[in-house]
């Protein structure tokens, strides 16, 4: 059984009626990781939200399997405790939630729905200092409110903390090179790549080849006007890079 | 048409359990004498309506449909429930004085080994004095009809007084306590007067032993914080969901003083806390943080004047209100800055969580200004939770009354960490997760 399964996906933003996806089909299994290109506009983003159940989309047709089971009929939270993890392309300031806190609550939550105990204190300290280490994140960064004051390559490494401290089997990294140096890109990369495993997806979405230079995908998908127009190899990424996207979105039109 | 409205069955049930009352209530002549002249105040007006400007969100006339009579002294059963719910909610480290039913009951106070410099007595020993504090008797008028309603009333409550230099080593902690024996008021009054440089904490608490359901508290505390004194004031109101809780707090502050105050609201169908600060001496500060949380039908107003009468003072507000379903929360804060009272600094700040289509927040910041070197403003925000935050921690395992619960924990804690002592800030953190568990289950 696929870990992903996306067959023919239909999605319309609520507000203004608008179809952003128009009929997406994809499939992840594990300990693949999968690249999502494509030119702005074209859904990818959209992708991401629906699949960590985001409100303001409706899902006209198709269906999304997460290990057999409709997403769909998820809460968000049910969604992450199952094992989704979406790292977001702009992480979100929570002043006055000390980022210790939100740790813990977060990784309790999860533990709670599956049924399993409470984490204890040294055991989560323990964990989060490794992580922290290994990311070059300063402990006093963890005792500010969640990403308060962090810089753009702070807030993405704080994404990639959780990612390491919650182990997902899916994670989806959205647009997780925006407004990142090649230092903090090399940061941020080489702690997603200690995260691939066997029983580990991921999709990584992304506007620029150069991410994947870091990530190395085993397959890629090129999306346009709201669904896959080419699939294809790692060797598709730099083919995309040589040529633009121009040619898919005349295909898809 | 006024006619008919004074002599409503509330305020007639009033004028008969006053009757009834005040053979037995404390004090010689001299304080009958006052009761009777405030119950007469208070039947001038009779219980505020929607007509008078400073109770227009507050229609006690609609929200009060009959005043309790007068608690009866505690009895064994009583005291015994009121004992109970103090394990729950008693603080460590504290001086506790505990009134149950608007009673003080030293069985359950700690009033032993004070300080130097300390007094603690009873009001109704106090009243039953000859020599009775002017601040106990004086100034019924301007404060409204529900303090002239105290005046007439008050059955008992804590005088305390701290000398000059000597500050006490733990905080006092007076706690109300109602035990649920039979629907009825209580009307407490208490005094606290701070020496020169005393630096000095206050905790008030109102909860309900458990079954207390339908209740009435009318309480009224007078402060004096002497010149060069420090003293923080924590009050956690936590009545029971039937309750009233209507409460005046009358405070002046000498020169170089520093006066904090942190209110909580979380509990009582209906509350008021309407309290007047007045600057005596230069030089002076007030900080105020109030906390409203409010659900279901709950009404929770806060009505706060800050009286610049002297120069050279500053005062700040900062106001914080949680409101769900059909609940309404109330903000008045008015600054008066006298004609003398140049150099004034006073700014006030409020915010409102609405978490429902239906929630209520009524603000109404007022700056009457009679002086013109003076720095003064004013800020109100009123809105919901953020979508996009709520969505980030949902996305990352919590449910959704979680995720809100650690927004609005967020939300309120800007207030709730400008309490100094830890123990009572955190007494004032378990008290809002007290609100917020029981809006999740």
């Amino acid at each position: 059984m696929p870990l992903l399964e996306v067959r023919n996906l239909h999605v319309r933003v609520e507000d203004d009626g608008n179809e952003i996806l128009h009929g997406l089909s994809l499939t992840v299994n594990k300990g693949e990781v999968h690249a999502i290109m494509g030119p702005n506009g074209s859904g990818k983003s959209t992708l991401s939200h629906v699949l960590a159940g985001k409100p303001g989309y409706e899902v006209t047709s198709g269906e999304v399997l997460f290990e057999g089971e409709d997403i769909f009929a998820m809460e968000p939270d049910e969604r992450a405790a199952k094992g989704l993890f979406l790292a977001f392309q702009y992480p979100v300031e929570i002043p006055g939630v000390a980022t210790m806190n939100f740790l813990r609550t977060a990784l309790n939550a999860q533990r709670k729905a599956r049924g399993e105990e409470e984490i204890s204190t040294p055991d989560f300290l323990k964990k989060v200092r490794k992580v922290a280490d290994s990311l070059n994140i300063p402990q006093d960064m963890l005792r500010r409110g969640v990403n308060v004051g962090f810089s753009g390559g702070e807030k993405k490494r704080n994404e990639v903390l959780q990612m390491a401290l919650f182990e997902p089997k899916l994670c989806i990294l959205d647009e997780m090179d925006s407004g990142l140096d090649i230092d903090a890109l090399r940061i941020a990369a080489d702690g997603v790549n200690a995260l691939r495993s066997k029983g580990r997806a991921m999709i990584v979405i992304t506007h620029y080849q150069r991410l994947l230079n870091y990530i190395v995908p085993d397959h890629v998908h090129v999306m346009s006007k709201g669904r896959v127009v080419k699939s294809g190899g790692k060797d598709l990424a730099l083919e995309l890079e040589a040529s633009g996207y121009a040619q898919f979105e005349e295909q898809a039109a | 048409m006024d006619a008919v409205v004074k002599t409503s069955g509330t305020e007639r049930a009033l004028a008969d359990q006053f009757a009834a009352a005040l053979p037995r209530l404390p004090g010689g002549k001299a304080v009958a004498a006052m009761r009777t002249r405030a119950l007469e105040n208070f039947a001038c007006d009779g219980l505020p309506h929607r007509r008078i400007e400073d109770w227009k969100y507050t229609d006690l006339r609609a929200l009060m449909r009959e005043v309790l009579p007068p608690a009866a002294a505690p009895d064994k059963a009583a005291l015994d429930r009121a004992a109970k719910a103090l394990e729950r909610h008693g603080l460590e480290g504290v001086r506790r004085l505990v009134l149950v039913d608007g009673v003080f009951v030293p069985a359950l106070s700690d009033v032993a080994a004070l300080e130097g410099g300390l007094t603690i007595r009873s009001l109704a020993s106090v009243l039953a004095d000859e020599t009775v504090h002017e601040l106990l008797l004086s100034d019924d008028a301007g404060a409204g009809p529900m303090f002239a309603l105290n005046s007439a009333l008050m059955a008992d409550g804590l005088v305390i007084d701290i000398l000059k230099d000597a500050s006490p080593a733990r905080p006092l902690h007076i706690v109300h306590v109602a035990s649920g024996s039979a629907p009825a008021s209580a009307y407490t009054r208490s005094l606290v007067r701070i020496g020169a440089n005393v630096s000095a904490t206050l905790v008030e608490s109102f909860f309900a032993a458990d079954g207390a359901q339908n209740y009435q508290v009318n309480d009224a505390t007078m402060i004096a914080v002497g010149d060069g004194a420090r003293l923080d004031h924590v009050r956690l109101m936590e009545d029971g969901r039937e309750a009233f809780n209507i409460a005046t707090l009358k405070s002046v502050l000498g020169r170089d003083a520093a006066y904090k105050i942190f209110n909580l609201t979380a509990g009582g169908a209906v509350s008021r806390y309407q309290g007047v600060v007045r600057f005596d001496g230069q030089g002076s500060r007030l900080e105020t943080y109030g906390v409203n949380l409010l659900n279901e039908t709950q009404h929770g107003d806060t009505t706060l004047v800050v009286d610049h009468a002297v120069p050279h003072c500053a005062s700040r507000e900062v106001f914080r209100a949680v409101i769900d379903d059909r609940a309404r929360s109330v903000f008045q804060g008015r600054i008066i800055v006298r004609p003398d009272a140049q150099k004034t600094d006073g700014k006030m700040e409020t915010r409102a969580l609405l978490l429902s289509d239906e929630a209520e927040v009524d603000n109404k910041p007022e700056l009457e200004i009679f002086a013109d070197d003076v720095t003064c403003g004013h800020g109100a925000t009123a809105g919901a939770l953020d979508e996009s935050l709520l969505f980030y921690l949902r996305a990352r395992g919590l449910p959704e009354k979680d995720a809100q619960a650690l927004l609005i924990q967020a939300f309120v804690g800007e207030a709730i960490e400008q309490i100094a002592d830890d123990r009572l800030r955190e007494a004032a953190t378990n008290a809002a997760i007290r609100w917020l568990e029981a809006r999740a289950s």
